[in-house]
């Protein structure tokens, strides 16, 4: 309960310091939002409130907006995020078997969460590497030319 | 199967064989075989080349050497000299050096492929994209001096409408008449908006640029708000993209300490400020109103068009939008000229154009060449060949917003007017090259899921027709659909093209009307014979047969 508090006041003082950043203009709500999104990994309810009386724009506007970008995640996440690129390009290329791998290492299907926390995994559109496909993101690395085989070191890299 | 060292094209269209074609190409499939060349040299016939001047005529690769116009007598000593001995017979050459439209060799550069021509590229990969000292070394902020200081802002919108010079975003708008319209709307703030939200699958021209050469965006912008008189100007670049974000927000600070960005630029009273928008991830803020939307701080939804962004844009006030590889364009045509200009390229789609290659080939990658080059002359110059001598099957042009385009017609010239006389689209560029082990309906099931994925949800066609249509194909690659499904997704298709709000919806469905129109009987196998002929979709649905 004191360990939830304690996320509630920081994810509050997160909004604020992103609101005061970009001077609470309303247009600004996208770059507001993507602030407490990298600080955080996720938008939490709490900040959304909070932009929304501090900004006077409803809740639901921000909900709309939040959930409306792939980027923004309205859900806690693990605390690794992989990304994985789904389009065309990367199909072509093998990603479908590259995938069969990750899912059945990982036991997770695209938006779940491992229930230890560790990781999320996402599906993706491109990543504008295409001509390394098949591709993938874990953070902020991005993994190209990834054969199945590969994927137990790429995961054994994070902790 | 063993490799073929050359490959030697026969000419074959009407004007062509009225000239003796076919029996050149009989003579050199007894001239091969006679030099016992026959297994090391493949040799085709192309079509659709309009080179009526030299026909028939033959080009051989991988030199990309061209003979013509050719006697059936010349082919004994072609084959002798060039095939077996290896020596180009320069005398027999064609006499303008045309391959397709009016491309013209050209010496290559340093770390260029043969023909390769640069112009948005041309410093990136040379200068140090940090350094603005590079880029005016580089004739950097040369265009924007001439502008502010000896012309007028209509001249130059007068000067991009002479050069042909059209948006190399997808849609291929003439780029001058777009700047003469925000130019021609009386308001008190206009802006300009550079759209470098690339997120069309396979393509990445965009970001070459952004990271290679970031100075040549702003200057184009600021030229652009001169030309159009807007004093505020916005970057709109994808948030995967940090790396060009970060360059272009240096770029930024540079241009501003050395004043081209600012106050009374070039002592010309020119006013001009420039911000970057991070997108968030949605590939649909790349369609210019929901790039506006996002701008603003809302969902990118597209608005409902008219009016358009040159009138009612950003803040509703006229705003000019334009793709990073069109901005690339500018200063190159302000400093040098629109005949410059139209010397490359074909009549109708003048310049070049940045190709990101990919799929089953030997090499990928990104060229830039003159625009009309073939898709045959891409795959045997610079892919360097299909990955294990495979055979082509088709290409997905432009993105998954593009075309997918038959092996048959890899011979016409990828400009704007050719490709829409084909029926096909150009799109961004982006060359997906498949060989015949891809599935049609697995390709389609891949696009379709993509736009399922990818629509905003505002308008039903889309939300709705992309959902089925993904539904129905996974049907039919599980061998569960039946003959009236192909009836279906062309209904869902037309409906896309027809009714939805935006150019998402509106191109999503032509996949669908791509499979149906030049793979009809492979759809119909997985439906009829319960069979993939790729061997690539799963059948699990498939009912046992009993014989």
């Amino acid at each position: 309960m004191i360990e939830k508090m304690k996320n509630d006041l920081d994810f509050i003082k997160t909004a604020n310091k992103a609101v005061d950043m970009y001077h609470g203009k309303k247009d600004e709500l996208i770059p507001i939002l993507m602030k407490i999104n990298q600080e955080i990994g996720f938008i939490p309810k709490e900040a959304m409130e909070e932009i929304s009386s501090r900004m006077h724009i409803p809740q639901s506007q921000i909900i709309s907006v939040a959930s409306f970008y792939h980027m923004f995640f309205t859900k806690q996440t693990g605390r690794h995020v992989i990304k994985f690129c789904k389009s065309a390009p990367c199909h072509v290329a093998g990603s479908r078997e590259v995938f069969n791998a990750l899912t059945n290492k990982l036991e997770l299907e695209p938006g779940e969460t491992s229930s230890d926390g560790k990781w999320t995994l996402t599906t993706t559109s491109c990543l504008g590497v295409c001509s390394v496909g098949p591709v993938m993101m874990v953070d902020e690395d991005i993994y190209g030319n990834i054969t199945p085989n590969q994927i137990p070191d790429i995961l054994a890299k994070y902790e | 199967m063993k490799t073929k060292r050359s490959m030697v094209l026969v000419s074959n269209d009407p004007h062509s064989i009225a000239n003796g074609a076919d029996e050149v190409f009989n003579r050199f499939t007894k001239e091969l075989k006679s030099f016992n060349l026959h297994k090391e040299i493949s040799l085709s016939k192309v079509f659709d080349i309009n080179s009526t001047d030299i026909s028939p005529f033959v080009i051989v690769y991988p030199e990309a050497v061209i003979y013509g116009p050719l006697k059936p007598d010349d082919v004994h000593h072609l084959v002798e000299e060039h095939l077996f001995k290896g020596r180009i017979v320069s005398e027999m050459q064609a006499p303008k050096k045309e391959l397709s439209g009016t491309i013209s060799w050209v010496s290559a550069r340093k770390g260029t492929l043969p023909a390769e021509q640069r112009i948005v590229l041309e410093r990136a990969g040379i200068i140090d994209p940090d350094s603005i000292e590079d880029y005016i070394i580089n004739d950097g902020y040369l265009a924007l001096g001439k502008v502010l200081t000896e012309m007028k802002s209509d001249e130059v919108i007068s000067l991009l409408k002479e050069s042909n010079l059209r948006g190399r975003g997808g849609a291929g708008f003439p780029t001058g008449v777009k700047w003469g319209f925000v130019a021609g709307t009386k308001s008190d703030k206009k802006y300009v908006i550079c759209n470098a939200d690339e997120s069309e699958p396979g393509t990445f021209k965009d970001r070459l640029i952004l990271e290679g050469d970031p100075h040549s965006i702003i200057e184009a912008m600021i030229i652009a708000g001169y030309a159009v008189g807007a004093n505020e100007g916005y970057i709109y670049i994808r948030g995967e993209y940090t790396l060009a974000q970060t360059r272009l927000l240096n770029a930024i600070n540079q241009a501003k300490e050395m004043g081209f960005l600012g106050e009374d630029i070039f002592n010309s009273g020119h006013k001009f400020d420039l911000h970057i928008h991070i997108g968030a991830g949605a590939y649909i803020c790349g369609e210019e109103t929901a790039l506006i939307e996002s701008i603003e701080g809302k969902r990118g939804e597209p608005r409902s068009r008219p009016p358009y962004p040159t009138t009612n844009g950003l803040w509703n006030k006229p705003t000019l939008i334009n793709n990073v590889e069109t901005l690339a364009n500018i200063a190159p045509i302000i400093r040098n000229g629109a005949e410059w200009f139209k010397s490359f390229g074909t009549p109708s789609s003048a310049g070049t154009k940045v190709y990101t290659i990919l799929g089953n080939v030997n090499a990928t990658g990104a060229i830039e060449v003159p625009m009309g080059i073939t898709l045959r002359e891409v795959i045997a110059i610079y892919a360097k060949g299909m990955k294990n001598n495979a055979v082509l099957k088709l290409a997905q042009t432009g993105g998954s917003s593009g075309s997918i385009i038959p092996a048959n017609l890899q011979d016409v010239p990828m400009d704007y007017d050719s490709y829409t006389n084909a029926g096909v689209t150009m799109g961004s560029g982006a060359l997906l090259i498949c060989s015949e082990e891809t599935c049609v309906v697995d390709l389609a099931k891949v696009l379709l899921n993509f736009f399922r994925f990818e629509s905003c949800g505002k308008c039903n066609p889309c939300r709705i027709g992309n959902q089925r249509a993904f539904q129905i194909l996974t049907r039919i690659s599980e061998g569960l659909g039946s003959i009236k499904d192909l009836d279906n997704l062309q209904d869902i298709s037309k409906w896309l093209y027809e009714t939805s709000n935006c150019g998402l919806g509106q191109t999503a469905g032509s996949p669908l009307k791509d499979i149906l129109n030049y793979f009809r009987a492979e759809v119909e196998a997985h439906i009829i014979q319960k069979e993939c002929p790729a061997g690539v979709c799963p059948m699990s649905g498939k009912s046992p047969t009993f014989n």
